[in-house]
């Protein structure tokens, strides 16, 4: 009796080892960052490497606002990862409410392309979609970042398998009630909806935030770069000024790491519903 | 349902339909076009895009022959080969690794499985820089701590040689927590009955983990494989900010070569033809997983 005993403790030791073990390998390029972002110009090429700066200095931060319009980009990427949610969801919704609960002519067939859509690699439309950009002299501006949003066919197909599920008796008994059809789908159909909704609107969210290549091919003036791009133009001038790089790194990712640790449950259903990575 | 029904239905569905719909002409349906149209020309990007710049530049399917024909096509699937052979197995021990210690029931196992996520959530600029400076030959970490166990690290991403499983490296690092939780769910599904009964006829922790675990597990992990694989060809910013494809076009992959064939060079005719031998691939790759994904959803009910 004993003998198991300890080998429960052990078993239980074993697995806390483990987990720390994964923990570590996961964190330290995060501590590694933390603590560079920290350190002086100096402080960066010390041989030993300092593991821990001897003295920490908050310079790197003010660094990043100065030589960059940081705060813009932080403003700018708020504005356009919330517009290209709100879009998003707004879009996906509304035609998925058409798709399931009216039941119109060609709706099929026009499902079927929103999903044969899906098989197309976004660089096959890059070239032609900055084309089209161009033409509608809509290079630098926002809405070139956002109007893409209007149509995402993954975000049409998860809603409509939501909404398959909402008993038609209840678009009925609204309708008998005389309700039009913009009322039903605002009262009745959206709020039956919400798990759904609240999980595309969290995983588009992110995808959003930290999405590179189109605003790369958007965007070039400094003052409407999102946060990626103004890492990205940053590496580009203080290529080796990590110190100033590691700051702005750490702060482009707390708004993403602070909405996961208050809404996990919704992460992990976004995870389940198709793979949504960034 | 008859013809005024039927009308009727149509107009109730057209305000709801019109900005998805209008999306998608837009910015799918006109571009997929206009992409194959591109592909058979010579356009050079600059000159304004119409029907007669395209008929004029025409050349057919001289650009897929001149990539299948060089060598650098080649060479750039071989990368990615390259990648993928080093990355799926050392993302899937990974991923296997956190899921069955984050299936246990142990104190504090939310602090861990947030910690784990949270490259996942990284941007790939961000995970990229703090990478580059990780991988430093003179500064950075990972030489360093090689160094303690006497080991002189070699110039990750400025060796011709070591610059990609550097780049395997960071995206193993930045992925494992993804399918770690993918593969989290797949093992909450499994059956405790099973174990039960396993350790009644005496079965050790290898034999449950190969003869129950494994097979039952399967069908996720061959999903996760075949996401690996699509997004493996789809490899870009990573590559784009630790080495822009050098040292030397080491680590040229599909999506670099677009990128700079029609946004540095020009060449859009051979940038989108590029870009169709890489739809031709996923495209591939999509039909199996639709074919998985089928046989995993059925084995579930």
């Amino acid at each position: 009796m004993n003998h198991s005993k300890w080998n429960v403790k052990l078993k239980i030791i074993w697995n806390y080892f483990l987990a720390c073990l994964i923990a570590i390998i996961v964190m330290i390029p995060f501590l590694w960052m933390l603590s560079t972002s920290l350190k002086s110009k100096g402080a960066l090429m010390q041989i030993p490497i300092e593991w821990i700066p001897q003295n920490p200095t908050l310079d790197s931060y003010r660094m990043v606002f100065s030589r960059f319009p940081f705060l813009r980009a932080i403003l700018n990427s708020f504005f356009i990862t919330c517009s290209y949610t709100v879009v998003t969801i707004l879009s996906a919704s509304m035609a998925a409410f058409a798709f399931t609960k009216i039941q119109f002519p060609y709706g099929d067939t026009v499902f079927k392309l929103y999903l044969a859509s899906m098989m197309i690699p976004t660089q096959v439309t890059m070239i032609p979609l900055f084309v089209i950009m161009n033409n509608l002299g809509l290079i630098n501006t926002y809405p070139s970042v956002i109007l893409p949003s209007l149509f995402r066919a993954f975000a049409v197909f998860m809603l409509v398998q939501q909404m398959r599920g909402i008993p038609n008796d209840y678009i009925e008994a609204a309708e008998l009630d005389g309700a039009g059809l913009f009322r039903i789908y605002r009262t009745v159909v959206l709020p039956l909806s919400g798990s759904a909704i609240a999980t595309l609107t969290i995983t588009t969210f992110m995808e959003s935030w930290n999405d590179y290549l189109w605003p790369l091919l958007m965007l070039n003036d400094k003052n409407r770069m999102t946060l990626t791009l103004a890492l990205n133009s940053l590496n580009g001038q203080y290529g080796t000024e990590y110190n100033i790089l590691m700051a702005g790194s750490l702060l482009s990712m707390i708004p993403i790491v602070v909405i996961y640790a208050l809404a996990q449950k919704y992460f992990k259903e976004g995870l389940m519903a198709g793979g949504v990575k960034g | 349902m008859s013809k005024k029904r039927q009308k009727r239905a149509l107009k109730n569905a057209i305000p709801f339909m019109l900005p998805s719909f209008l999306g998608m002409i837009v910015f799918s349906f006109l571009p997929i076009i206009i992409s194959i149209a591109i592909s058979f020309t010579n356009w050079n990007g600059l000159d304004k895009l119409s029907y007669k710049t395209l008929a004029s530049n025409f050349v057919f399917l001289d650009n897929y022959k001149q990539i299948l024909g060089t060598s650098e096509f080649w060479k750039v699937l071989g990368h990615t080969c390259y990648y993928i052979v080093l990355y799926i197995p050392m993302v899937l021990i990974m991923s296997l690794l956190i899921a069955s210690i984050l299936n246990k029931n142990m104190k504090g196992i939310t602090v861990f499985r947030i910690m784990y996520y949270i490259p996942v959530l990284t941007s790939w600029v961000a995970a990229s820089l703090i990478w580059k400076w990780v991988l430093s030959p003179q500064y950075g970490i990972l030489n360093q701590l090689l160094g303690y166990i006497g080991i002189s690290g070699p110039g990750w991403l400025t060796d011709k040689v070591w610059a990609m499983p550097a780049i395997v490296l960071a995206s193993v690092w930045k992925d494992m927590g993804f399918y770690g939780l993918f593969l989290l769910s797949g093992l909450k599904a499994i059956d405790t009955g099973y174990y039960e009964a396993a350790i009644v006829d005496g079965a050790g922790k290898m034999k449950q983990f190969f003869s129950i675990t494994l097979p039952l597990l399967s069908p996720s992990m061959f999903f996760c494989i075949i996401m690996a694989l699509i997004n493996a060809f789809q490899l870009f910013p990573q590559v784009q900010i630790m080495t822009e494809g050098g040292p030397n076009g080491a680590t040229q992959v599909m999506v670099e070569r677009i990128y700079t064939y029609g946004f540095k060079y020009f060449k859009m005719g051979y940038a989108s033809a590029y870009s169709w031998l890489l739809f031709v691939i996923i495209f591939i790759l999509t039909l199996i997983q639709m074919k998985l994904q089928n046989k995993w959803v059925h084995y579930e009910s």
